[in-house]
This record gives C-alpha cells, structure tokens and sequence, in this order.
C-alpha cells in the first residue's frame, strides 16, 4: 500500500511490534523455566514457543517489508 | 456488529454491560504493562507518521484510495472484530453453543461476498465517499440527509457507549480506574485519526487485526490439547450438559421452543443471513469506507471476499474458547443476574480462559489485543463520522465552496469533537444505564430499512428518488413502531415474530425482516406512482445503466468471481459439518 504516497508499508510495522513482542515473550517464557506460572499446560511453555513463532513473523516481515532506498 | 454492534449483538452488550460484581480476574506483571505500553507508543507514532502524508481530503478521508486488496481487506474486517465482539460473543456461545456461529457465517460470509461482486462496482465507479453520498447521487439531497444525520448521530453515541463498556471490562478483568481506561484510550485515538485520518484509522486496524488473532489463537489451541481435541470437547459438554445441545446449528432450529435462543430458522435465514446481515455488511458506511479506499475496482472487489475467509474462521478464536469454557471449566458460570459471591458471569468466560492457559508475556499480549480491538473500533467510528459530517452534512448544507485544506481541516477538529462527544456519552451511560438500550435500538431502526433503499436503487433502474427518500422514512418509522410495541408491551413480540415461543433474540430479526419489507414495498409503488429519473443520470449508479469493466482478460485465479465461489463454497461445507 501506499506506493503513490511512498508510504512505509504497514506490514513492516506490524513485523517491529511482533519482533519486539517475540522477544519479550520468550524472555519472560524462559524466566518461567526456573519460576513456573500456575497455569494449565504449562508444561508445555507455551510462552516460548508462541514467543518463538512471534519472533519468525516478525522478522519475517521486517525482513521483506524494510524500507530501502532503491 | 456495527464495530460496534447494532442489533446484532445488543444481547452480548448488554450482557457485557452489566457486569460489575466481583474483583478483578486477571493481575498483570511488568512485562505484560510493557507490551500494552509498547502498543501505545506504536499506534500513536504511526500516527505522527503519517501525518505528513494526509494533506488532501482524498489522503485524510479516503485515505489517498491506494489501499491494496488485502489492507482494505483485513480493515474492513477488523472494522468489526472490536473488543466487544469478542468478549460478547464467547460469552453468548457459552450461554447458547454453536448457534452464536450463525452471526459469523450465515450472518456475515453471503452479505460480504454480495457487496464485492454486486455492489462494490457501483460504490467505487461512481467515485462516491460515502454510503450517503451514493444516497445523493442516486436519489437527491434530501434522501442523503436523512441518512447522514442518522449515521453520524448514532456512530458518536454508540461509540460512547462501547467505550463505557470497554472501560467497565477493564474494571471487571484488570481493576483499572473507569475514568483512567476511557480518558488514555479516547486521547490516543484522538490523536492518531485527527493526525492521519482514514490513513492512520486502517494501519492500526490491520495492525490489530494481527494482535487479536496472534493475542486470542492461544485459547483455542491449548484448549484442544486439553480437551482431546473436538471430539473430546463434544464428548465433555454432553458429559457437563447432557440436557442441551450445544454443538449442532441448525438441527434445533425447527421451533422456536426447541432451542435456548427461541428462534426459528425462518429468523435467522431471513432475518439476520438476508436483512440485517446485508444491510450491515452493505450499506453501514464505517465498513464500506474501508472498501472504499481500494486503489482499484478489483481490490475493491477482492477486499471483502478476502475478509470473508478470515471472517469464517473467527468461530475459531471466539465461538471455540465459550464452548471450552463448556467442556473444561471447573465452575458452572451463570446468567449476570444470578451472580453470587465467588460466581463468575458468562460474560468472563474469554477472561477466565485466558488467565486458565497464559502466564506472564501472554497475558500481556491477550489484553493489548482487546485494547486495540477497542481503539481502532473507536478509531472507525470516529473517522466514518468525520467523513459524513464533512463531506455529507457540513459540505452540501454549510458551506458549500471552501478550500479542500479547510475541508480536512475539519475532518481533524471533526475526528476530536466526535471524541468528545463519545467521551460524554460514556459519561452520561455511566449515570443512566437504560440510555444504552435506547441508543442500540436507535442504530438498528437504519440497517434494515436502507439495505432496502440502496439494493433498489442500484439494481432497479425505475426507482424514483421520492420512492428511496418515502420508502426509506416508512421503513425506519415502522421499525421504531413495532420496537415501541413490543416494549410497552412485551407479549406483542408474538405479533412480530409470529410465534407465543419468541425470545428477545428473535425480535430484531423479524423488526428487520418486517421493516426491510415495508420500506422496499413503499419504494416500488412511490416509484411506479412518480417520475423516474433519465436514464443518462444513472449511469455509474444503477445495473443495466452501468457497462462494468470485464475480467474476461484476467486468469481465472485472478478473478473476485473464483474467490467467492470457494468462499461460498467452503461456508456451505462447514454448514453441513456442523449441521
């Protein structure tokens, strides 16, 4: 979108808020390892791997949708 | 619905609304304060953003109409997929099963695929900015007036409304001060829209749409694994519940005593799948703007059957976690006005669901998608109301020859005045709480009535304008009869609806049935007793008067037509299954 405008592409926003979330999330999924949440499944450290997923979105997008000069 | 609900779920808002009792559900750590704050620094500074591209009216309320298929897509969907929603609809889906499915796929799939292929050529080539200024053009100012006015009175109120609701929730989940949630929340979209417009409106809608989904998706997932997959669910609910059934939709729609709705299938075919459904998805202008800023035809006609898809699929992330909440909750939640000490509402199931499966992170990301399902609803009534009240009541009838910078000039004072009111409206629900029901009832007199007044007038060539302004008045005024029946007099809804065994669900889809018929009988024969208007003035606006760009040239992949018909045919397969 935004070609007539040379608008920042909105998926490149969404992909810097997921990366950023990515990484918050498995941090805190990791510092769940030694403190565990009392939540059902949280053997699975659902944290982490949705943390993970989030990451790889987001780089993703920030990857094919960062502005470049050419 | 209406990113905001109309009669579509006056139920679940209410419900929602009256919820107070009891502490909060939910307490959130640091990291999940830093993922709601990080979500508010981004949407205000894709606000700064953008400003500097919104300069014309056609950047700030059409925004520059260079939206791709799959942007206005995702917006127009998420236009409608508000915290609310969400909240609302677990709950009913908890309170009645899979038959709260019908307001997703037979209450939404036909409607969306109805306006890309047969209405969306006409919104887009005759170039209008607004469902009213399609109303101008095909019937006169009067007409276009009448439709205005109601649209922008009722998008501020309803706004107002949502975000009282909104805050209250956040009261309920997370303990948050009432005036601090609606204060923060109104002065961020304040804003972002009068800063971007329309532009900054549908970037944080897709934005949203990502974290609702990336926010909500968890529940479903990690419920299944706990449940033993669908079976296991199914299995469970009989188990919990054997007196119900909770998981057919439409094997107990033969009578009106035979399901917890009291509706019969004759309601929801006709009343919500035909009437309401399309008159929302249609004709209400905060969804159709989204549609409207397509950089072409085809994106146009591309953008609500893409959103149709993801529209099937929401079932997922908001029927499944209330049927869940069925199979898997230690606790039997009840009705808002049974609530006891230490007893939880069906209105905290989606609350209750998230606090049972995500810990610290996840929680933050689960509550900062219902803000953002909130705020760009917010965002959507704001911007929708900005662009009538400019365009189609301050342009034609205040004056009429000013700059276009004084026009988006006003569109901004417009987007934060509509805040403002929105904000007394909330604050004004807050100390009398019956106004709500008389506002939602307000916005669901217009739906019905002109779906029939639009749908004529693109399809009908011999429609006269006094037919669409007359039929129009008689369709509004015969919905506000029969809803001032029924509440002086509740046992009148067998009148209505046509059965002793009607509910309060029923009313809304027989009103609209009802009303949507008189006004289009109206239309026909003011039509046929008035002069039509020459052919050579309908042109761009009417079928059979219109010659519609062909996409024989186009590959079949290529083409709206292929797209919805696998749509259509994915939503009458998942209709069999879960017959």
């Amino acid at each position: 979108m935004g070609e007539g405008h040379h608008i920042i592409p909105v998926w490149f926003f969404i992909g810097v808020l997921l990366l950023i979330y990515g990484v918050l999330i498995t941090a805190s999924g990791i510092y769940e390892l030694s403190e565990p949440p009392a939540t059902v499944l949280g053997n699975l450290r659902p944290a982490i791997w949705w943390g993970v997923l989030l990451i790889i979105i987001g780089g993703v997008y920030v990857y094919y949708f960062m502005p470049r000069k050419s | 619905m209406h990113g905001d609900l109309t009669a579509f779920v006056a139920g679940p808002l209410g419900l929602l609304l009256a919820t107070e009792a009891g502490g909060e559900i939910i307490s959130l750590r640091t990291v999940d304060l830093a993922i709601i704050a990080i979500y508010f620094v981004m949407v205000l500074g894709i606000g700064f953003y953008l400003k500097r591209y919104t300069k014309s009216g056609e950047d700030f309320f059409l925004a520059g109409r260079e939206m791709t298929a799959w942007v206005a897509g995702l917006s127009f969907l998420s236009a409608n997929l508000g915290a609310l929603e969400l909240m609302g609809w677990a709950a009913a889906s908890y309170q009645y099963g899979i038959l709260a499915t019908h307001w997703y796929w037979v209450g939404a799939i036909p409607a969306m695929l109805f306006l890309g292929i047969v209405m969306m050529p006409f919104y887009y080539i005759s170039k209008t900015h607004s469902v009213p200024g399609y109303l101008q053009l095909r019937y006169g100012e009067s007409t276009r007036a009448l439709s205005a006015v109601s649209f922008a009175f009722m998008t501020v109120l309803m706004s107002g409304i949502n975000m009282y609701a909104m805050a209250l929730v956040m009261k309920v989940v997370l303990g948050w001060n009432i005036h601090f949630s609606i204060w923060v929340s109104s002065i961020t979209v304040a804003i972002y829209v009068a800063m971007g417009g329309l532009f900054s409106a549908i970037f944080n809608e897709v934005l949203q749409f990502f974290l609702i989904w990336l926010g909500a998706l968890l529940i479903p997932i990690l419920g299944l694994v706990e449940a033993g997959g669908w079976s296991g669910l199914v299995a469970r609910i009989h188990q919990n519940f054997p007196q119900g059934d909770y998981t057919h939709l439409w094997r107990t729609m033969g009578g009106f005593a035979d399901n917890p709705m009291g509706i019969h299938w004759t309601g929801i075919v006709l009343g919500l799948g035909w009437v309401i459904s399309f008159g929302y998805w249609t004709t209400d202008f905060l969804v159709v703007q989204r549609v409207i800023a397509a950089k072409d035809l085809r994106a146009a006609k591309m953008a609500p059957i893409i959103a149709s898809y993801f529209k099937m699929a929401v079932p997922f992330i908001v029927i499944l976690p209330g049927l869940l909440g069925l199979a898997l909750l230690p606790i039997t939640l009840v009705p808002e006005s049974a609530v006891g000490p230490g007893q939880h509402s069906y209105n905290e199931v989606l609350p209750l669901m998230l606090a049972r499966y995500c810990g610290p992170g996840l929680l933050g990301l689960g509550i900062t998608a219902l803000i953002a399902g909130f705020m760009s609803g917010m965002a959507g009534n704001v911007s929708a109301f900005a662009t009538v009240w400019t365009y189609d009541l301050y342009r034609p009838f205040v004056r009429k020859n000013a700059t276009d910078s004084h026009y988006v000039s006003m569109g901004r004072w417009c987007t934060i005045l509509g805040v403002l009111v929105s904000i007394g409206t909330a604050y004004l629900v807050m100390q009398f709480k019956s106004i709500m029901d008389y506002v939602q009832a307000l916005f669901s007199f217009f739906i019905a009535p002109l779906f029939g007044t639009v749908l004529l007038g693109m399809l009908w060539k011999r429609t006269t304008p006094a037919g669409g302004f007359w039929g129009l008045l008689a369709g509004t005024a015969s919905s506000i009869g029969m809803w001032a029946l029924v509440k002086a007099d509740p046992s009148k809804l067998a009148w209505i609806a046509l059965s002793p065994h009607a509910k309060d669900m029923a009313e809304n889809m027989y009103r609209a049935l009802w009303s949507w018929i008189i006004c289009v009988v109206v239309t026909v024969v003011v039509s046929l007793l008035t002069r039509p208007k020459p052919v050579e003035e309908l042109t761009g606006l009417v079928y059979g008067c219109t010659e519609l760009p062909s996409e024989g040239h186009l590959p079949l992949w290529k083409r709206p037509i292929f797209w919805a018909g696998i749509s259509a045919a994915a939503f009458l397969i998942l209709q069999v299954i879960f017959w």
